[in-house]
């Protein structure tokens, strides 16, 4: 498969979940990733699979609990007002320990909003959005090729870890196309699900539930979700660095605002301004020590976000003692996306 | 001598934490005795709700998985669907199927989704003290309903077992109380049914059995039961809504 397509982001996260063995799509239709249950409802027919076009995102969020309680690959995908709704859904899926991917093509809102690319879901996505306090993990993808590789990940990633995975990406990655390389999946050693229910013709009686009732049952059993939560921060951080071998002034930003960035950043070099890139890639483990270890050296670091500002809570937190920290961002909305000549702007402003 | 009554092997040999006079340990045993007949229980996946339903997994001896309130038939669609082989049903309150997850129940019905769904309606919330449910009956007096569900204001009691008929993806629908003998043995062979029916891929089945709740009517059991086969069958008719299944 070394074949070169030219598709967009939507259709690369379809085409990996194929990839990856998922069968089962379960979702409700809402711009910008209808592109998503367009493409698997034509494909997993043919694979002998299963898609259905639930009554509400409640219910397709449910229909992925059911569908993953069986230990196949499942998934669903929305966008911020649909994602809202499967929020109880993902808290009963984490508690439950149960794999499952969500995608999430973010747009603006708050309420109906539009249907511009906004980051401002960061919170939601990543402070655990349903009720009980929870963690799942949340890639982002910047580029088309990423849609794909990062939707493969996910799929291992809640194997592995037993719990929901989101490729959270926005209107501009979800619906712009570029070139796509597609590939195997890996040949990730993936532990076996003896926990998922079967019948119990197959051994004795497997219960998946979130319900903890006896004495210090739920302590311990958020305690051991903790413990899932501290692995991964250990583990799977990943994030990308660019040009940030001697940069004066670190830009960080994710998914579609990091591409604009990397643009203003080779514009600021050409100008001999020494300016880098760090693009955290997993969102939720947040790659603190990317950041602390980087800003030992450089104490300057300008957080863009295509909101009022979200991400830089994680940013403050993680960056070395001393670190000045700025912030440049658009709340989202038809005319907000930034240009590289306005992020090189901000470059120069806060070198 | 003769053992001539014993206890099914899909419920476990466990006291329920079920209130006296409550019906729903006699649904639990009338639908493992139907999973017995039919030879389902080691390749059935049960769906738990929330309420007094909630600990099916305590009780029979199967696979489980709970739902959140209300979306019980959404996971029984993922689950079936993805395990079409196995004998899949849900086990739902009024407030769970009545109320909250009134859009699920209706989808999972009208897409005909092969599982079978056993709706225990007692009139009111049970687990959480007694509040006024979607079947609660006009003037009855409920925590939430201090003076008595009124019709103008709080609707009318729904029946579930009747408006679901009217959809095409449903094989059978059928509303059953255990409040006397005779109505127990109907009681069965319509549970034995909704089982059956699925087992040969019939389609969906639909069981709405009316049960008491002396803890939360105020009332002793035998006075309870009594309520169920008067005020409650009164308006909630016993019988078969639907079934295009033996056609």
């Amino acid at each position: 498969m070394t074949k070169r397509l030219f598709v967009k982001g939507n259709e690369a996260v379809a085409m990996a979940a194929v990839e990856a063995g998922c069968r089962y799509y379960f979702g409700y239709p809402i711009t910008p990733q209808s592109d998503i249950p367009e493409y698997l409802s034509r494909e997993l027919p043919k694979l002998n699979g299963e898609f259905i076009q639930a009554e509400s995102e409640i219910a397709s969020i449910n229909m992925l609990l059911g569908a993953s309680a069986t230990g196949v690959r499942a998934m669903t995908s929305s966008s911020g007002p649909g994602i809202s709704l499967k929020q109880e859904g993902i808290s009963y899926m984490a508690g439950s320990e149960l794999p499952g991917v969500i995608v999430d093509i973010c747009r603006s809102g708050p309420g109906l909003g539009g249907i511009d690319a906004s980051q401002a879901d960061y919170f939601q996505a990543v402070k655990g959005g349903g009720h009980g306090g929870y963690h799942i993990v949340v890639l982002a993808p910047s580029s088309v090729q990423e849609m794909y590789d990062l939707t493969m990940l996910a799929f291992d990633l809640a194997d592995i870890y037993r719990m929901p995975v989101m490729v959270m990406a926005d209107a501009v990655v979800g619906q712009m196309k570029e070139p796509l390389v597609p590939h195997k999946r890996p040949d990730t050693p993936l532990p076996p699900k003896e926990w998922a229910v079967r019948g119990i013709g197959d051994g004795g009686q497997r219960v998946v539930k979130s319900l903890y009732l006896g004495d210090g049952e739920l302590e311990a059993h958020n305690w051991k979700l903790h413990a899932k939560y501290q692995l991964l921060r250990e583990n799977e951080c990943r994030w990308e660095e660019f040009e940030t071998d001697d940069a004066e002034l670190l830009v960080t930003a994710f998914g579609s605002a990091a591409r604009i960035a990397k643009t203003a950043i080779m514009m600021a070099r050409e100008e001999g301004l020494k300016v880098g890139l760090l693009r955290p890639i997993t969102l939720f483990p947040f790659p603190e020590k990317a950041y602390a270890l980087l800003t030992g050296e450089c104490k300057r670091v300008l957080d863009i976000e295509l909101s009022t500002g979200q991400m830089i809570e994680d940013v403050r937190l993680s960056v070395a003692k001393d670190t000045e920290v700025y912030f440049y961002g658009r709340p989202p909305g038809a005319g907000s996306l930034p240009t590289p000549e306005e992020i090189l702007e901000q470059i120069r402003k806060y070198y | 001598m003769q053992q001539v009554f014993t206890r099914p092997a899909s419920l476990k040999d466990v006291q329920t934490h079920f209130c006296p006079g409550c019906h729903h340990g006699t649904y639990h045993r009338l639908v493992a005795e139907a999973m017995d007949e039919f030879g389902v229980q080691s390749r059935t996946i049960g769906v738990a709700s929330v309420g007094c339903s909630v600990f099916l997994y305590s009780y029979f001896d199967i696979d489980v998985v709970e739902a959140p309130h209300g979306r019980a038939s959404a996971v029984a669609t993922g689950v079936k669907r993805a395990r079409p082989d196995s004998f899949v049903f849900t086990y739902q309150g009024d407030g769970d199927l009545a109320a909250i997850g009134t859009a699920e129940i209706i989808h999972a019905a009208n897409r005909g989704e092969d599982i079978t769904v056993f709706f225990v309606n007692n009139t009111t919330y049970g687990m959480t003290g007694g509040q006024m449910a979607p079947t609660t009956l006009v003037g009855q007096r409920t925590s939430t309903s201090p003076y008595g569900r009124k019709r103008e204001k709080d609707g009318a009691p729904i029946r579930m077992a009747e408006l679901l008929a009217q959809l095409d993806g449903v094989a059978f629908s059928a509303r059953v109380a255990v409040n006397n003998p005779r109505n127990l043995m109907d009681a069965k062979k319509q549970i034995k049914k909704a089982v059956r029916y699925q087992a040969e891929g019939k389609g969906f089945s639909f069981i709405e059995a009316l049960s008491a709740c002396p803890t939360n009517w105020g009332m002793n059991p035998i006075a309870a039961n009594e309520r169920v086969g008067t005020e409650m069958c009164d308006y909630f008719k016993l019988g078969v809504f639907k079934n295009t299944a033996d056609l």
